[in-house]
């Protein structure tokens, strides 16, 4: 079987697996993930002082053949619940369920082989490829490490790949340096793709480029999520590109997920206090609006996640806080539609 | 009104470098009204921060060269002051603003000790007195606590702080221009909107002109009177903030806003992208340096570069097919939808 066939049986069979699941199908189960970073004193003798708590608690669902945008600004660890999901750091408590198997309990072999169904795309297309290997051996490293080709055929599939995601296959013996920013985050698609994964995790993808070129990478991720049938988790800080690509949204601040809907709803009927301060941050590009929009300023900046605030996080920088929010941590819950946030107001 | 307070005219600037002469930028003209916003729009290359570090005489000689152009300023050529002129003028009557705001303070030294040296050496301030200054200036950009904060280093203040002590610092002179180069860039979106609220209430305030450089046309629609768009060196079009918008007319402009999507439209409209990359600054080719990316090109393209034709009320654009763009704009540019308002 060459290497093309293999890729259209392998397509085939995937966009089977979607159409049964009709989109309800979960695919990715997070629960009440934890990942804490301990800060340590001491040079000898180690001791933990404190946290870093980057994620803390978070519990959300990505169904098959949806893209679940993660939102939040910096630091509010959106990037570390993409690694923990993946295994890249293990998690400090909670549950990863990946169709039913919960990947926190993975180890070695068993984890590995995971590995070829979960893929990631990093931000720095600068930094995330090696710069002494050649853009094929960079595409077939995934493709040797999980056995899946050899040889000639290993070749073409890299070939394909590269075709695929819009470039030349015969760039197959260069090397990064020689290429632009927009094609190098092309070669990391690539390599994503190459072990056929159902579910990838883009992190930031768009936010190292130009603003002519992000155009070409969204248009390249949604064509492919058709034609593959993926699933994607879409971590980005910047709320117009989120509500393109995603199904549904959710919004982060100091590890915490406050709120959690389809991207239609969460523009036309925000609930979260951050949630609607953040929207309403998002510069529009019409004169227009912009000279009638009512912004909402936050005060001050985002509390330290190692001491985070008592009762709600985010009441510190609320302009809706009553005295409960500063005693009592608000609760998950459901506010009809699968709209989901965390708030006593609201 | 409309009392130009600087004029810039064929301005050149090239770098040396192992691979050639990189043509950064090629020959820019534009003025600025007293008390008025410019938007500098491009992308990476395009020539918008090296043209206002040609203003501000800081590019680094060699590998630099202004290899044209002149820059008045209040009636003076910029470009014929002598170094010690010129540092007159620099942080006195035109201050800057960077990107970064991690990298543009020193780290050895203390807020404070970094905002008065500016006072004491521009305006002759006694060290009380220049104090005194600070403090206020820390608190027109909000910063709680002024009096304690002048003792703090940089790294104790967040990223948005340190940025709005750039503006405090560029402010503590009392310019007639500010040139802000991209200051929000590096910043959350929520601290960005804090930082342009706060540059917005200042020049109602202290009626300085601004020249604010981004790749962001969110941030700039919400900002400037005229823009600017730049790219590969030179302007490409030039028009009133609303005019702009409502109306572009060279292919560039158009594709920079059909390639953004924007948070009050539906979920997956095709964005239409600009194909291609941007031309070699090096090997620039002949004719218009959109050409190779532009789905208007005609033969001319490839053997004139058009200059800036009036194509409006005070609106100019540098294509020769500007009439094809204004036909087939509404397309690329997802029209056909009826906005909602925004929240």
């Amino acid at each position: 079987m060459d290497a093309q066939t293999k890729t259209n049986a392998a397509t085939q069979t995937k966009s089977a697996a979607k159409m049964e699941g009709t989109g309800s199908n979960v695919l990715l189960d997070v629960r009440n993930l934890k990942k804490y970073f301990p800060i340590t004193q001491g040079i000898l003798f180690q001791r933990k002082v404190a946290d870093v708590k980057a994620v803390d608690g978070v519990s959300f669902d990505v169904k098959q053949g949806e893209t679940l945008g993660l939102v939040g600004e910096s630091g509010c660890g959106k990037s570390t619940t993409g690694r923990t999901i993946l295994q890249l750091y293990r998690p400090t408590e909670g549950q990863v369920l990946f169709r039913g198997k919960d990947l926190a309990q993975l180890k070695g072999e068993e984890l590995r082989r995971m590995r070829s169904d979960m893929q990631m795309i990093f931000q720095d297309p600068y930094a995330s490829l090696n710069p002494r290997m050649t853009v094929g051996d960079i595409i077939a490293e995934p493709l040797e490490v999980h056995n899946i080709a050899k040889g000639q055929e290993k070749k073409e599939r890299v070939q394909e790949l590269l075709q695929i995601v819009g470039l030349n296959p015969y760039f197959i013996n260069r090397y990064p340096h020689e290429f632009s920013g927009g094609q190098r985050q092309r070669i990391g698609i690539a390599r994503a793709l190459a072990v056929n994964p159902d579910f990838i995790v883009c992190d930031e993808p768009i936010s190292a480029l130009d603003v002519s070129i992000q155009a070409q990478i969204i248009n390249l991720l949604e064509e492919l999520q058709d034609r593959f049938g993926l699933t994607y988790l879409f971590i980005a800080h910047d709320l117009s590109v989120v509500r393109h690509i995603s199904d549904r949204v959710a919004v982060m601040y100091l590890g915490k997920i406050v709120e959690l809907t389809d991207s239609r709803t969460l523009y036309a009927n925000p609930l979260h206090p951050y949630t609607r301060a953040l929207l309403s941050a998002v510069p529009i590009p019409d004169p227009i609006i912009e000279e009638k929009r009512e912004r909402i300023i936050l005060v001050g900046d985002v509390p330290s996640p190692v001491n985070p605030p008592k009762g709600c996080r985010f009441h510190t920088r609320c302009p809706l806080a009553i005295p409960i929010c500063k005693e009592v941590a608000p609760e998950w819950r459901d506010v009809g539609n699968g709209h989901f946030v965390e708030c006593h107001v609201v | 009104m409309s009392n130009v307070l600087l004029d810039v005219r064929n301005l050149r600037t090239e770098f040396a470098t192992q691979d050639g002469v990189v043509h950064a930028v090629n020959g820019v003209s534009f003025h600025l009204d007293e008390g008025e916003t410019l938007g500098l729009v491009g992308e990476s290359g395009s020539g918008k921060s090296v043209s206002m570090l040609s203003v501000m005489r800081l590019i680094p000689m060699p590998p630099g060269r202004i290899a044209s152009g002149e820059v008045i300023f209040q009636g003076q050529d910029l470009l014929k002051l002598s170094p010690e002129e010129m540092r007159q003028i620099r942080g006195n009557k035109i201050a800057m603003v960077f990107q970064d705001p991690m990298t543009s303070l020193n780290p050895v030294l203390t807020i404070g000790t970094q905002i008065t040296e500016a006072l004491e050496l521009h305006l002759g301030m006694s060290k009380d007195k220049a104090r005194k200054r600070a403090v206020e200036l820390l608190k027109m950009v909000n910063i709680p606590e002024a009096d304690r904060r002048l003792e703090d280093y940089p790294h104790q203040f967040s990223g948005g702080m340190r940025q709005r002590v750039m503006i405090a610092m560029a402010l503590s002179c009392s310019p007639q221009l500010l040139i802000a180069d991209e200051p929000t860039t590096a910043l959350d979106v929520t601290i960005q909107a804090q930082i342009t609220d706060i540059v917005k209430r200042l020049k109602r305030e202290l009626g300085m002109a601004i020249i604010w450089i981004t790749h962001d046309l969110g941030v700039i629609a919400g900002l400037a009177d005229r823009i600017n768009v730049m790219y590969s060196g030179f302007i490409v079009e030039t028009a009133y903030n609303k005019e702009l918008f409502a109306n572009p007319l060279h292919p560039y402009t158009v594709g920079l806003l059909g390639s953004i999507p924007r948070l009050d439209e539906g979920r997956r409209e095709k964005l239409t992208p600009i194909e291609g990359l941007p031309p070699d600054l090096v090997n620039m080719p002949t004719g218009c340096p959109f050409h190779d990316r532009c789905q208007f090109r005609t033969q001319k393209c490839l053997e004139e570069n058009p200059p800036l034709m009036s194509v409006g009320v005070k609106h100019w654009s540098a294509c020769w097919n500007y009439e094809a763009v204004r036909e087939k704009r509404d397309e690329i540019l997802r029209r056909h939808t009826v906005q909602p308002a925004a929240a």
